[in-house]
Order: structure tokens, then C-alpha cells, then sequence
């Protein structure tokens, strides 16, 4: 049994590569990602899990990092915005995101490419009701969303999108 | 957030533990979704807080004999996607697809769901009307409890401070007994419910053999509307019998005004989707 009366230590896979850090036990997922790590891609938007800003995939699922522990990490996988552009560009979703202008301000871009790409890998060519479906816990306050679904389509339509990892 | 001692037990025995030493100022965390919030909102204010997510396993979601056995860490997402529901328990696949996002329901587990008492959840009602049950586990013993018999008010259960809630037991969905769950949105697809019902029912020869309704979201706990079944048992399975069954949940529901309706509003709309509802597992025409 393990009782963490102060700093707990979390050992975790970020974006691949693994990751030692000291969290206090109030501290969430998206804090230890932004504070402890400077990892700032993941935003926060409503910090009560309504928003989606601060989507990350955990073990491949996507959660609301605001609403898991840092602590809760310790042992899982954690991808997220940074890790999601590749050495030779951007990630066919980012590239679509651009092309379409499926972005104004951005601070809900992050959350929506992250929740985005999960779908795209467990379903390569979804329709568009289940984009919206899918995206439905992601707000944005500025585009519309229209844009933004025309994205994910079009990234669906390029080979590769998913990277093929495991459903989850 | 303010801090607290995080206990990260490897087995529900030692969960059970701290609990029965800690107690009152003891919350549990397993998916997080309610909790961590109601934490950073000041809502609740533990000295400790048990996280689950070292415990291995209890996320099952099993069928032994006539009932289907989950563990207390399956996530809503498991429920909403798993064969096995689909085929022995499809309204519970439903009920569990309709709740918040995919992101909340590939956190939020069941146990953590039913724990966590909140009305106006999507998954009671359909529990109650499932006869579902549920097993607490503490240091000195373990109880089994009738989900109609776990709520007291609103986010107030039965389950002690020092027990945990570790399974739920729901009997199979009989393949002749139609199941929906309605959940009345007005504004958006991830919202809390402004009411939900869920109505289960066999019409044999044009009569209601059997009929169940419970709902949610209408008053401090979720309700079976036994009055409505009632009403409804032996009966021609018809518009006339149905409105007249589904105007007696007026008299049943006690709900509050908030940002998704006036409490009058509610009572209304609880009778009209409970007829909605009934004429759905009845194939009444509307």
C-alpha cells in the first residue's frame, strides 16, 4: 500500500518518452502537464470538465486532464498536443485544421486535434455525425463548428491519419 | 484545491481499510469526474481521499446465471460498448451511451456513478427499473442493497463511511420486455438531464403483462413510479391507458428549479415523457 502524505511521485510515459515528476495530491493531470512539465499545448479552458480545452489521451482514451489527479498518471500513457506533429510535419489533422481554417483564437484547438486523432484511430472514416458526436464534449466559442468538422473529414480522407494505434 | 492525504490502496481490502480509519473525512476517487470537481470547488473539503487507480481489476462486466456482474471501475464507455450488455441488458448499453461525452464516459465508472448519488444522472433510473442491486464491502462485512433502497436525498446514499461500493448486480433485461431510456435535453447533447425516464415494458394479447417506469432528474432521489405501473398492469396497452397512467407522475416527482427548468416545467415534462416513453415500449402510435 502507498500513502503519499506530501509530493507523490509519478512515473509516466509523456509523448513517448518517460517522465519522472513530484506532484502534490491536489494537483491535476493538467497541471502537472503545464506547471511541472511546461508543457503548456494542453489548455485550460472550464477547468470542471466541460469544455474539453484540456483533452489528453490517457492510455488511449481521452479524458478532461482537469478532472484526473497527476497522481493518477503514475504507470499510464499520457499523449498530448506536443507529441502529435511529426519530424517531417504537421500531423495530417493540423494540416487540415490549417487549410480549412477550422481555427480562429486556438485556445480549443489543442483539445480538438487530441479528441480528434483518437477518433480517426478508431475509426478511420467516420461520418460526420460521428465526428459531431465525438466532438460534442470539445467547445469552441469563436468558428462555429462547421469548420472545424470539415477538417476532420478532410484529414479522414488522407491515408495514415490515425497511425493505426489500438483502440481503446 | 485545497490539499489532502491521497491513499493509493493496491486491493479493495485495503481501501476498506483506511476507510473504516479515516471515515467521515474520507472520499473515494475512481473515475474522478464528479469528485475532483466538487473537490475544486470547495463542495466537499476531504482529509483524505482513496484513489482506486492502483486497485487491478474490479472493472468487470461478467454474466453468471441470471445476472450480469459489474465491477465498480467498469467506465461507462465499457458499459456503452460491451457485447455482453448489448445482448443481455441493451438498455443499460443505451442509457450509459447517453450520458455527458465520450472523454466523461471513458472516465466515469459505474460504482463512482451510483456512489456519488447525484438525481439527475442518466443510469439510475434505469437501474431502479432494472431491479439492479449493489454489494458494500467494508472492513467488518459486506451487505448487498436494492438501488430503490440506496437513495436518501439528493447526492445522500445509504453506503456508510466506511464501506465501498465494489459491484453491481443487474438481472438480464428479458428479451420479450422492450426497454427505453428518454433523456428530455433542451439545450445541449452533453447536458445534465431536465428529465429522464426510463420504461420498460411486455404487451402480450394488447395488455400490459408487466410495466416498469423510474425517473430521474425530478425531485432529491431517482423514483420508480410504481403508481404509473400499476395503473398500467393488465391493462390495454393503448394512447387512452398510457396518458392517463403517464399524468400520474405528477403527483409523483419533487423537482427543483435550476438552469434546465423551472420545477413546473419539469412536472410537466415528466408526464409527457413518461407517455412518450410508455407509447415507445408499448409500440402505441403517437
Amino acid at each position: 500500500m502507498t500513502t503519499q502524505p506530501k509530493k507523490a511521485r509519478v512515473s509516466t510515459t509523456v509523448n513517448g518518452q518517460p517522465v519522472d515528476v513530484l506532484v502534490a495530491p491536489y494537483q491535476s493531470l493538467l497541471e502537472m502537464l503545464r506547471e511541472v512539465l511546461g508543457l503548456t499545448g494542453t489548455k485550460e479552458g472550464c477547468n470542471d470538465g466541460n469544455c474539453g480545452a484540456c483533452t489528453v489521451s490517457l492510455d488511449g482514451r481521452i479524458v478532461d486532464s482537469c478532472l484526473v489527479l497527476g497522481a493518477e498518471a503514475d504507470g499510464k500513457r499520457v499523449d498530448t498536443i506536443e507529441g502529435m506533429a511529426r519530424p517531417e510535419g504537421l500531423h495530417p489533422l493540423q494540416q487540415a485544421f490549417l487549410e480549412e481554417a477550422a481555427l480562429q483564437c486556438g485556445i480549443c484547438t489543442p483539445g480538438f486535434l487530441v479528441a480528434a486523432r483518437a477518433l480517426l484511430e478508431r475509426e478511420p472514416h467516420p461520418s460526420e455525425e460521428r465526428i459531431r458526436l465525438w466532438l460534442a464534449g470539445n467547445l469552441c466559442r469563436c468558428t462555429g463548428y462547421d469548420k472545424i468538422v470539415g477538417a476532420v473529414r478532410k484529414a479522414a480522407a488522407l491515408d495514415g491519419a490515425g497511425n493505426g494505434r489500438a483502440a481503446g | 484545491m485545497h490539499d489532502f492525504e491521497l491513499h493509493a490502496p493496491d486491493s479493495i481490502h485495503e481501501a476498506v481499510e483506511i476507510l473504516a480509519e479515516h471515515g467521515g473525512s474520507t472520499r473515494v476517487l475512481a473515475g474522478g469526474t464528479a469528485l475532483t470537481t466538487m473537490v475544486k470547488q470547495s463542495l466537499v473539503r476531504p482529509d483524505h481521499i482513496v484513489s482506486l487507480h492502483r486497485v487491478p481489476g474490479w472493472s468487470h462486466v461478467a454474466r453468471l446465471g441470471p445476472e450480469i456482474n459489474i465491477g465498480m471501475l467498469a467506465t461507462h464507455r465499457a458499459i456503452e460498448t460491451s457485447p455482453l450488455i448489448r445482448e443481455h441488458a441493451p438498455l443499460l448499453a443505451d442509457t450509459y451511451a447517453q450520458v455527458a461525452t465520450v472523454r466523461i464516459r471513458s472516465m466515469a465508472t459505474v460504482g463512482g456513478g451510483i456512489a456519488h448519488g447525484d438525481p439527475a444522472q442518466d443510469p439510475l433510473p434505469t437501474l431502479l427499473a432494472l431491479n439492479a442491486r449493489v454489494r458494500l464491502l467494508s472492513a467488518t462485512g459486506e451487505r448487498q442493497v436494492p438501488v430503490g433502497d440506496l437513495f436518501r436525498d439528493f447526492f445522500d446514499t445509504d453506503i456508510g463511511p466506511d464501506e465501498l461500493l465494489i459491484e453491481v448486480q443487474v438481472p438480464a433485461q428479458p428479451h420479450d420486455l422492450e426497454g427505453v431510456y428518454l433523456k428530455f435535453l433542451p439545450r445541449s447533447e452533453d447536458d445534465y438531464a431536465t428529465v429522464g425516464v426510463a420504461a420498460l415494458a411486455r404487451v402480450e394479447r394488447g395488455r400490459f403483462q408487466e410495466a416498469r417506469v423510474a425517473l430521474g432528474a425530478v425531485g432529491p432521489v431517482p423514483l420508480r413510479a410504481t403508481a404509473v405501473e400499476q395503473a398500467l398492469q393488465g391493462r390495454k396497452a393503448d394512447a387512452a391507458t398510457v396518458r392517463k397512467a403517464a399524468e400520474l407522475v405528477g403527483d409523483l416527482v419533487d423537482p427543483v428549479d435550476d438552469a434546465r427548468g423551472s420545477a413546473d416545467y419539469k412536472r410537466d415534462m415528466a408526464v409527457v415523457f413518461t407517455r412518450r416513453a410508455l407509447e415507445q415500449v408499448a409500440g402505441i402510435p403517437r
